[in-house]
């Protein structure tokens, strides 16, 4: 086991060294993959897998110990054998103050110990061992989710193609859920399009191919939050396109202001040609909800400039504000009226991988596009018609938008599950905000929705000049040391973009609750320490 | 240059998102740009397929104009200007308009609408349409494994493991692969790379299948099937501007995702014809002439391989590998094998020889030196499982810092689908003898292989029983890829529709007999010449009467036109 397990994106980093690396036959490749910047995250990525590993041996050796003791002594009872491996892991050279590496650095529910939801995975596994439909295993209502998509599947199957925008069926799922959300504004199953990965993967990435011109001069350019969750900077300058920063008010609970929005259009001038205004609501990695009116006034605005909207919308089922409602971008924008109803563009983004099911692995999302021109559609369709996406995903995707009702079977376990995950991440957004609020060091908007927190960190200037020293962001040089010292893993707001002498860390609350309980234990440990240290 | 329209941006964010690197802002910053389009040489084989045809896409034409999330005309009643459109036809990324996919085109378009037909009760010639375009194993029925199944259900739902009807090989298979699962559980990202395990079971694999020969895991890099994999390197392959833009070399006929990627890059096609006289075999005399042409107009930089091929079956000698070796070692060419449909070898003396096991029975000489990517997937074989979209690529001999290149343009799609990944280890990893599921393994696989070899030689045998149809032996993988005769009357026929002759051919086949075919013109092939693109995957008994009503039609066809 050579290379350690690493999290997705995270090995963004390896990037280019230098702007200029001399390379043998592929010596020279796409500029734009080129200019995808080094992340310093990375630097944390690495050390991770060191520690994890050290950790891992640290373990191996005492167990060694342990049992080599455990027969010279002829002990008979197992017990024994456990006393002493834990006698074994606290003496001798156990450098850590920890036993394994929480990593929360990442939206990634399952990884951090939430369980699936039992209703999806059953009807998996009915779909692909239909044969499991034969016994008394599986509820009526598993079975007859599994025969109904078995049927929509080619030759009966989910190991066949699906048509290139998804299973029929399932858009239409897909389309009535929209319109369930959206209080029965009308929604086309023509217009959505159910895609492999999740939002920046590629279904973000098929519409920005089609806005994106490669060709044209001045560049494309697409307006993005900062914050904002880095894989989209990456993808917009490996499409060649200019990502153009508009910043959230933190003091505002991260709230939108569409005055920072002409902020950004000037900046751009001259520079590139900005054609689309990228969203994400509810945040990521700030978890603010936006309200009705400052969608409208975001659309007025697009509407105004003549921009795209780009809606990612993936985090729609969780938000946990008193006073938040989700409203989708569609939903405001038919409300509007005409003529903006009819002509303002819009593309909005959701995924099985975020929400309550959490099914990253699955790799499946879909994209409702709304206003487009017929003529465009047709190339939309062309481009989408060279992928296929996995038929599994596109299974968990129809159970999300269609859960278990009351009075079928599976409902009273199907609810239970998704209040237990409700309540933790409650609970989990009550204790962040309660202790990490309780530092005069730390300051955390007000938790209203998505699946991160993105608290501020006033660092001292003494540790800002020994990050300096070892040659990192200051908060980057925060999250080593938390990594280092208390196990815990967390992204620094450099990566995701902040205002500039303001710091900030990011982490996933998605977690079951002792693990949070765990994780504020260890910062509040750490951070203590940290504060002192550099006092 | 860039730093200075960088600040006009917003000085305070240069800092922020991009540390020390005002790239980020200004892609190709300082670079050359690219000034309005590609210019010169493309040698788009495709006509334009979509546009012969009102009504493409999924049933646009039937969309209501007048509808919410429709637009409307650009101007109103009164003649003032209302909001155009942000995107449109002129201003949209030109590049995708070139993006053309043969196996989903009208075609196929058409075969839903006339399925949709027949559901609706409406009169048709035939009683069911038949999709012979797309080389879908189960979707014709093919049965899945049952052991991946089996392990498959487990991992998707552990509880399961308490039950005793599965058996126990499927299950401590199961618990291997959620051991490697972050949280246990297939819902969890992986490393984009891949799961580490998968990636070495897939290294002793290919060890295994070529004699021996070392396979790292560090060199293994699971995609979202074969596709993805084939893309990304593209993606890698392609820069430079007009005579200095990366050429890639393609077969002709080839398989239709490579013609899309490259015109969705901008990249230019070179293509290398396969001799059809000489069962599609591949001739080094035309790769040079192929390269030395390219060479006036771009910079070829790879050479694409499909072996065994796809359209066209044959499966390449190993002298024919060492040669395409030794071309790309002197033309300094970074090689793409294909090699997907590897178990679908069918002919008498045929084998498939993996591009890895020649090139380094080669010698240092060539096995240090050419650059090669391997691509593998879980669609085709005896697995046939599309749906998962698993596949592996192994890349030899590449530099290190073009691999940190690859590593990232692959970390932004995050991972590939976690199902496909297990599916990937079992396929590489298969039950082995003394297992409990050994035995229904082999003989599901033997069954299933056997019969595709039992289709292959009979279309073979029916359709050359054919006047005007000339089809070569289906060495190996799932399709024939026969020659057909066009009457002169059909093509003037066809030129007056706007479409091409084997398009015309196939559309009213289908019209006629519900069988769904590939024209040839969507794959590529010699002027003057004309082919269908069909599989061998419809179960026997349904096989032999499609073949008949192909012989019937083309008869009906040609005495309609002559």
């Amino acid at each position: 086991h050579k290379k350690t397990e690493s999290t997705p994106f995270r090995i963004c980093q390896k990037l280019c060294k230098s702007s200029e690396i001399t390379l043998s036959t592929l010596s020279v490749y796409t500029c734009s993959l080129k200019n995808i910047k080094q992340m310093e995250y990375f630097v944390l990525f690495r050390r991770t897998n060191q520690i994890k590993e050290e950790l891992r041996q640290v373990k191996r050796r005492h167990y060694t110990i342990a049992i080599r003791e455990w027969k010279k002594k002829k002990f008979k009872n197992i017990h024994c054998l456990s006393v002493l491996i834990f006698l074994c892991l606290n003496s001798q050279g156990v450098r850590k103050s920890y036993r394994e590496v929480i990593d929360v650095s990442w939206g990634d529910p399952h990884r951090a110990g939430v369980k699936p939801l039992s209703f999806v995975r059953q009807v998996l596994a009915a779909c692909l061992y239909p044969q499991l439909m034969d016994g008394d295993k599986l509820m009526v209502d598993v079975k007859q989710r599994a025969q109904r998509l078995l049927k929509t599947c080619a030759g009966g199957s989910v190991g066949s193609y699906s048509d290139a925008a998804g299973i029929p069926q399932i858009i239409q799922s897909v389309s009535e859920y929209i319109l369930r959300r959206d209080g029965g504004i009308p929604c086309h199953p023509e217009n959505i399009y159910i895609t492999p990965g999740s939002q920046w993967a590629l279904t973000v990435t098929n519409i920005l191919k089609v806005l994106v011109n490669s060709e044209a001069s001045p560049r494309t350019g697409v307006l993005i939050p900062v914050p904002c969750h880095s894989t989209t900077i990456v993808s917009l300058t490996a499409l060649g396109a200019v990502a153009v920063p508009y910043y959230l008010s933190e003091e505002r609970g991260w709230a939108l202001e569409v005055e920072t929005l002409q902020q950004a259009l000037d900046s751009a001038k001259g520079v590139c040609n900005p054609v689309a205004l990228y969203i994400i609501n509810p945040g990521n990695p700030a978890g603010y909800v936006q309200s009705r009116k400052c969608i409208q006034e975001v659309i007025h605005f697009a509407a105004e400039k003549k921009l795209f909207l780009l809606a990612d919308e993936v985090y729609q089922d969780c938000v946990y504000g008193k006073e938040s409602e989700f409203v989708s971008y569609k939903r405001a924008l038919a409300e509007i009226g005409a003529p903006l109803s009819d002509t303002v563009e819009l593309a909005s983004f959701h995924t099985a991988s975020k929400g309550l099911m959490g099914e990253c692995g699955l790799r499946t999302g879909y994209v409702e596009l709304v206003n487009l021109d017929p003529a465009v559609m047709k190339y939309i369709n062309n481009l989408f018609s060279t992928n296929s996406c996995p038929v599994l995903g596109q299974v968990a995707l129809d159970v999300m938008v269609n859960p278990p009702q009351p009075g079928d079977p599976s409902y009273p376990l199907y609810l239970k599950e998704t209040q237990h995950i409700r309540a933790s991440l409650a609970e989990n957004v009550r204790r962040v905000e309660e202790v990490i609020n309780s530092f005069p060091s730390f300051s955390c908007q007000s938790l209203e929705g998505g699946a991160f927190a993105f608290p501020r960190v006033f660092l001292p200037p003494k540790a800002i000049e020994k990050a300096k020293e070892a040659g990192l962001q200051p908060d980057t040089f925060y999250c080593m040391r938390l990594l280092e010292e208390a196990g815990v893993l967390f992204s620094p707001g450099t990566e995701y973009g902040q205002m500039e002498g303001t710091y900030h860390i990011s982490f996933c609350i998605m977690t079951p609750t002792d693990t949070m309980e765990e994780i504020l234990k260890r910062l509040s440990t750490f951070h203590k320490q940290f504060m002192r240290e550099f006092a | 240059m860039s730093a200075t329209r960088v600040q006009l941006i917003s000085p305070r964010t240069l800092r922020l998102l991009s540390p020390g690197r005002s790239a980020l802002f200004l892609p190709g910053g300082g670079g050359p740009h690219r000034g309005g389009g590609v210019p010169g040489f493309r040698s788009l084989i495709f006509p334009s397929l979509s546009s012969s045809f009102s009504s493409p896409g999924r049933a646009l034409s039937s969309l209501s104009t007048t509808r919410r999330g429709l637009p409307k005309t650009k101007m109103s009643d009164n003649g003032t200007m209302t909001r155009g459109k942000v995107l449109t036809i002129d201003n949209m990324n030109p590049t995708v308009k070139k993006v053309e996919y043969a196996v989903r085109g009208p075609i196929v378009q058409r075969a839903v609408e006339l399925e949709k037909e027949l559901s609706e009760g409406r009169k048709k010639p035939f009683a069911e349409v038949i999709k012979a375009n797309i080389g879908d194993a189960q979707a014709m029925g093919q049965q899945p494994i049952t052991f991946f199944r089996q392990v498959l259900a487990l991992c998707s739902y552990p509880e399961l493991l308490s039950d005793s009807t599965f058996p126990e090989d499927a299950k401590s298979r199961a618990c291997r692969i959620l051991n490697s699962c972050g949280g246990n559980s297939m819902g969890a990202y992986s490393a984009s790379q891949g799961i580490g395990s998968v990636r070495q079971d897939v290294a002793r694999y290919i060890e295994r299948r070529d004699g021996g020969v070392p396979c790292e895991p560090d060199n293994i890099y699971l995609t979202t099937g074969a596709s993805d994999g084939i893309v990304t390197m593209l993606k890698l392959l392609v820069c430079g501007e007009g005579a200095t833009r990366t050429g890639v070399m393609i077969s002709i006929p080839q398989y239709p995702l490579y013609s899309a990627a490259l015109a969705e890059l901008s990249a230019v096609q070179i293509n290398y014809y396969l001799n059809e006289e000489k069962c599609w075999s591949l001739d080094i005399g035309e790769l040079q002439r192929a390269l030395d042409e390219a060479r006036l107009h771009c910079n070829p930089r790879a050479l694409c391989i499909i072996n065994p091929g796809n359209p066209t079956g044959q499966v390449q000698s190993r002298e024919c590998i060492e040669d395409v070796i030794r071309f790309a070692a002197k033309e300094r060419l970074f090689l793409m094998a294909d090699e997907v449909y590897q178990d679908n070898v069918y002919a008498e003396g045929c084998q498939f020889h993996s591009f890895k096991k020649v090139l380094f029975e080669m010698g240092p000489e060539y096995s240090e030196t050419v650059e090669l990517a391997s691509f593998h997937s879980t669609s085709k074989c005896y697995m046939g499982e599309c749906g998962f979209r698993g596949g592996y690529m192994e890349i030899i001999n590449m530099d290190d810092d073009v691999k940190d290149q690859l590593t990232k343009l692959l970390s932004v799609r995050l991972c590939s689908p976690v199902p496909g990944q297990a599916l990937m280890d079992l396929v590489v990893n298969p039950p082995q003898p003394g297992e409990p599921s050994y035995e229904r393994f082999i003989k599901e696989r033997t069954a299933t292989l056997s019969a595709l070899a039992e289709k292959a030689r009979l279309t073979e045998q029916v359709l050359n029983t054919v006047e005007g149809i000339r089809c070569n032996p289906v060495q190996g993988a799932m399709y024939s890829f026969p020659r057909i005769t066009i009457p002169e009357k059909a093509i003037q026929e066809a030129k007056k529709l706007g479409q091409q002759p084997d398009m015309f051919y196939c559309m009213k086949m289908l019209e006629e007999t519900g069988i769904c075919l590939v024209p040839g013109s969507g794959f590529g092939q010699r002027e003057g010449t004309y082919h269908f693109r069909m599989t061998i995957l419809p179960p026997t008994d349904k096989l032999k009467i499609l073949l008949n009503n192909v012989k019937e039609f083309h008869q009906r066809f040609t005495q309609q036109y002559s």
